[in-house]
C-alpha cells in the first residue's frame, strides 16, 4: 500500500523543501506512518537556520518582498516559513480525523459543548442522570363546554376599545351585490357568513356561495318545486350549511365539496330559524316548536320542545354554548339552558311589544344578549342572562330586522326598516347614535358580520348585498380612508347571479 | 404550618422543608389551575395561605390527585431524590404543550445538625421563607398580565424529574419531558429553605 507513494511524483511542497534544503522533521511516528524515504534520510538542518525568518526583516526593515523571497527557508506570501510547518504532521493529523468522520464518531469538542448546553436548557438538567415519572390517574378535564372566563381580563386586542369616537366611517357601502329574489320576509334569516370567509345566501329557492376573499361565486343548491329556503346557518367550525326549508326539512350541506350530507325531518311547517351549537342543530319553525338535532346521530332529534306559540323568527347560541336565545312572533325573547332540563326556559323575557327577531349575544360578556323587536315596538335592549336583568334598552324609532356586535369596538350595529331602512351603530353602554348608514331603499332584512370582524353584511328587501367596511381598527382606518374616498362613487356592481 | 416549628430557635428539619416545599407547590399549582383559567372559577374557593388569599379547587378529583401525587413528592423530598416538578398545560383538542411551569429543586447544604438525631437541620428563620414563598405565589398570580390567553379547552399534568435510583411506585409510569415548539421563558422569584431551593420558571407559547 506505501509503495505508490514513494514511487510516485514528489508533492511540490516537497521538492521545494528539498531543493532548499532546509526541510527538517523530527517526528518519527509521523515518518513512519507517512513512509517517505526521502524525508527521512535527511539529516536535521541545523536550529539556527529557522530563525533566519525573523532575522531578515530585522535587519532591512524596508526592504522589497522581492528580498525576501531569497531567505533560505523559501516561504512564500501566504506561508512565510515552511520549515516552520510540519507538513507530516498535518498531513497525519488530516488523515487521522477523516477515518474517525468515516467511522462517524467524530464530533468537534464546541459539538459536543453545544448539545450538552442545548439539552440542559431544554430538560433543565443533564439528561443523563434523571428519569421523568407521571401520576397514571389523570387530574379530570374541564366540564364540557367551559370556556375560559379569563377571556375578558386577556384579550386587549379583541375586547373592543372604548375610544376612538371619531373614527373615520365610510357613508357609503364599500360595495353592492346583487341578490335578485331574496324573498321579503322579516321572519326568515337567509345571509350567513362563516369563518372560512364563505358568505352563504338563500335567493328564494337556491342557494349561494360567495367566497368573500377571491369574489368567486357557486350556486350550492336549488330546491324544487314551490319549496323555498326559510334559514342558513353556518356550523362554528368547517364548511357545513344547515339549511332550512318552507316544507320542514333541514339540508346538511358540506361548502367545500358541494355535497349533501344528510336531510332531517320533524317539522310540519317551515323552519325560520337555525343555530348550532358545535354538534348540536338547533331548528326554529312556524308552528313554535323548537327542535335539537343532534347531526351525528341517525336519530337526530334529541328534544323538542313547544318553545312559543307562534313563529320562531330568532334563534342564537351564546358563543360559549352556554344559553340558547329564542324570539318568536309571540312577543317573546326566551332563554334556554345548554346544560340541564331543555324543556323550560330559564328566563322568559316579554317586554318587547313585537316579534323578537333580531338576537346577537355579545363577544366580550359572556351572557349578555341584545334583542331587538318589530315595528310595534323598535326597540333594542340588552340583557343579562347570568342574572336575567334588563340592562338597557332604547327606542330605535323603526323596526330592528337584525343586531350584529362588533369585534374590534364597543359597538353594535342594527337594521331597520321603514321608514329609513338605515343601519345605525351604536355605542355600548351608552347607547348613543356612533354612525348612520344609509342606502338600502327597501328595509333591511338581514345583518352578518365578516369573520375578520371589519365588514357587515346587510341584505335588503330591495334585491341587494351591501358590504359596509364601519368596524375597520383604528390604525387600519387612516391608511384607508384616502383611498377609500375616491372609490366610493365606482362602487363595484356585481351581480351574484 | 405550625408543624414546622421546631424545638430550638430559628431551626428547620429536612421533613419540615419538605412539608413548606410541598404546601408551596400545592397552593402554587392552584394558583395556577385558578389564574390560567384550566377549570371554571365556580370551583375554587378561597383561603389563606402564607399571608395571602389563594384560591383552591374544591373539585375531589383534582384534589385527590395533587394530593397523591404531592404526597409521593414529599417523600422524595426528604429522600433528596426530586430534581424538577413540570406542570404542564395542554391543549385538549390537538395535545399541543402550550405551557410549562417549571419547579426546579436544588438542595442545599448544611452544617447544623440536629442535636438529638443528627439529622441536618437548617438555620432559615420561618417568618422570612414563608415571607419569600409568599412573594413567589403573588409573582405567580401576577403573571396573568403578560402570559397569552388560553383560547382552548386546556387539561394540565405533572412531570417529576428524579434521580435515576428511584423505584417507581404504584400506578406511577416513566414519561418523556414535553416541550414548547416556540417559547418564551420566564424566571419567576426562588424562595430557599436553608435545605431545600426552589426555582419557578415559566415557559410558554409565543404566538
Amino acid at each position: 500500500m506505501d509503495d505508490p507513494l514513494t514511487k510516485g511524483p514528489v508533492p511540490r511542497w516537497q521538492k521545494r523543501a528539498l531543493d532548499k534544503n532546509t526541510s527538517a522533521s523530527n517526528s518519527s511516528l509521523v515518518n513512519s506512518s507517512i513512509n517517505n524515504s526521502k524525508i527521512k534520510t535527511k539529516t536535521p538542518s541545523k536550529a539556527d537556520s529557522r530563525k533566519t525568518p525573523s532575522k531578515t526583516p530585522s535587519k532591512t526593515p524596508k526592504s522589497s518582498p522581492g528580498k525576501n523571497l531569497k531567505t533560505p527557508n523559501g516561504g512564500d506570501r501566504f506561508i512565510p516559513s515552511r520549515s516552520a510547518t510540519d507538513m507530516d504532521l498535518g498531513y497525519f493529523k488530516l488523515n487521522q480525523r477523516d477515518s474517525d468522520e468515516e467511522n462517524g464518531e467524530y464530533k468537534s469538542p464546541s459539538k459536543i459543548q453545544m448539545e450538552k448546553a442545548m439539552t440542559e436548557n431544554l430538560i433543565g438538567k443533564d439528561p443523563s442522570g434523571m428519569r421523568i415519572l407521571e401520576f397514571q390517574k389523570k387530574a379530570p378535564a374541564a366540564p364540557e363546554g367551559f370556556q375560559n372566563s379569563l377571556k375578558v381580563v386577556y384579550s386587549q386586542s379583541k375586547t373592543p376599545s372604548a375610544k376612538s369616537n371619531s373614527r373615520y366611517i365610510p357613508q357609503a357601502p364599500d360595495r353592492i351585490l346583487d341578490a335578485p329574489d331574496i324573498v321579503d320576509d322579516y321572519y326568515l334569516n337567509l345571509v350567513d357568513w362563516n369563518k372560512n370567509n364563505m358568505m352563504a345566501v338563500a335567493l328564494r329557492n337556491s342557494v349561494y356561495l360567495w367566497n368573500a376573499g377571491s369574489g368567486s361565486i357557486s350556486q350550492l343548491t336549488e330546491l324544487e318545486g314551490s319549496d323555498y329556503v326559510c334559514s342558513l346557518s353556518w356550523m362554528d367550525e368547517g364548511d357545513i350549511l344547515a339549511i332550512g326549508t318552507s316544507l320542514g326539512n333541514i339540508q346538511i350541506w358540506d361548502a367545500a365539496s358541494m355535497k349533501k350530507q344528510r336531510t332531517m325531518d320533524g317539522h310540519a311547517a317551515r323552519i325560520g330559524s337555525l343555530s348550532w351549537n358545535s354538534y348540536i342543530l338547533s331548528s326554529g319553525c312556524r308552528s313554535g316548536l323548537l327542535v335539537h338535532h343532534d347531526v351525528r346521530q341517525r336519530e337526530h332529534n334529541i328534544s323538542s320542545v313547544e318553545a312559543h306559540s307562534q313563529e320562531i323568527c330568532g334563534l342564537k347560541w351564546s358563543p360559549d354554548g352556554k344559553y340558547l336565545a329564542s324570539g318568536g312572533n309571540d312577543n317573546a325573547l326566551n332563554i334556554w339552558p345548554s346544560d340541564g332540563d331543555l324543556s323550560t326556559p330559564i328566563h322568559t323575557f316579554r317586554a318587547h311589544q313585537a316579534a323578537v327577531k333580531a338576537l346577537a349575544w355579545c363577544p366580550w360578556h359572556a351572557g349578555h344578549l341584545a334583542s331587538g323587536g318589530g315595528t310595534a315596538d323598535r326597540h333594542i335592549r340588552i340583557w343579562n342572562c347570568n342574572t336575567g336583568a334588563a340592562t338597557y334598552s332604547v327606542d330605535t324609532r323603526s323596526q330592528v330586522c337584525g343586531i350584529v356586535w362588533s369585534t374590534t369596538f364597543k359597538e353594535l350595529i342594527s337594521g331597520h326598516g321603514y321608514a329609513q331602512n338605515q343601519l345605525i351603530i351604536w355605542k355600548y353602554p351608552t347607547m348613543t347614535k356612533v354612525a348612520e348608514l344609509s342606502g338600502h331603499s327597501a328595509r333591511v332584512l338581514h345583518l352578518a358580520l365578516s369573520p375578520d370582524g371589519t365588514t357587515v353584511l346587510s341584505a335588503g328587501a330591495d334585491e341587494t348585498l351591501r358590504l359596509w367596511k364601519c368596524f375597520v381598527p383604528a390604525a387600519k382606518t387612516k391608511k384607508d380612508a384616502p383611498e377609500s374616498k375616491p372609490s366610493d362613487n365606482l362602487f363595484t356592481m356585481k351581480g351574484i347571479r | 404550618m405550625s408543624s414546622t416549628v421546631q424545638k430550638s430557635k430559628n431551626a428547620i428539619t429536612l421533613k419540615g422543608s419538605a412539608k413548606l416545599v410541598t404546601d408551596y407547590l400545592n397552593y402554587g399549582i392552584n394558583s395556577i389551575l385558578f389564574q390560567r383559567g384550566i377549570y371554571p372559577s365556580e370551583s375554587f374557593k378561597s383561603e389563606e395561605h402564607f399571608g395571602l388569599s389563594i384560591l383552591v379547587s374544591t373539585d375531589e378529583k383534582i384534589n385527590e390527585f395533587l394530593s397523591a401525587v404531592l404526597g409521593q413528592i414529599k417523600e422524595w423530598l426528604v429522600q433528596g431524590k426530586l430534581e424538577k416538578l413540570s406542570l404542564i398545560i395542554t391543549n385538549v383538542t390537538n395535545k399541543e404543550v402550550m405551557e410549562r411551569w417549571d419547579f426546579k429543586l436544588k438542595y442545599e447544604a448544611t452544617k447544623e445538625t440536629s442535636e438529638e438525631n443528627g439529622e441536618p437541620i437548617g438555620t432559615k428563620e420561618l417568618k422570612v421563607i414563608q415571607n419569600e414563598i409568599r412573594d413567589v405565589l403573588r409573582q405567580i398570580c401576577s403573571t396573568v398580565s403578560f402570559l397569552p390567553l388560553l383560547d382552548c379547552p386546556c387539561a394540565f399534568d405533572l412531570l417529576i424529574y428524579t434521580k435515576p435510583d428511584i423505584e417507581v411506585p404504584d400506578q406511577w409510569g416513566e414519561t418523556g419531558p414535553c416541550f414548547i415548539a416556540n417559547s418564551e421563558e420566564l424566571q419567576l422569584r426562588s424562595f430557599s429553605t436553608s435545605l431545600h431551593r426552589m426555582d419557578t420558571v415559566v415557559s410558554y407559547k409565543v404566538e
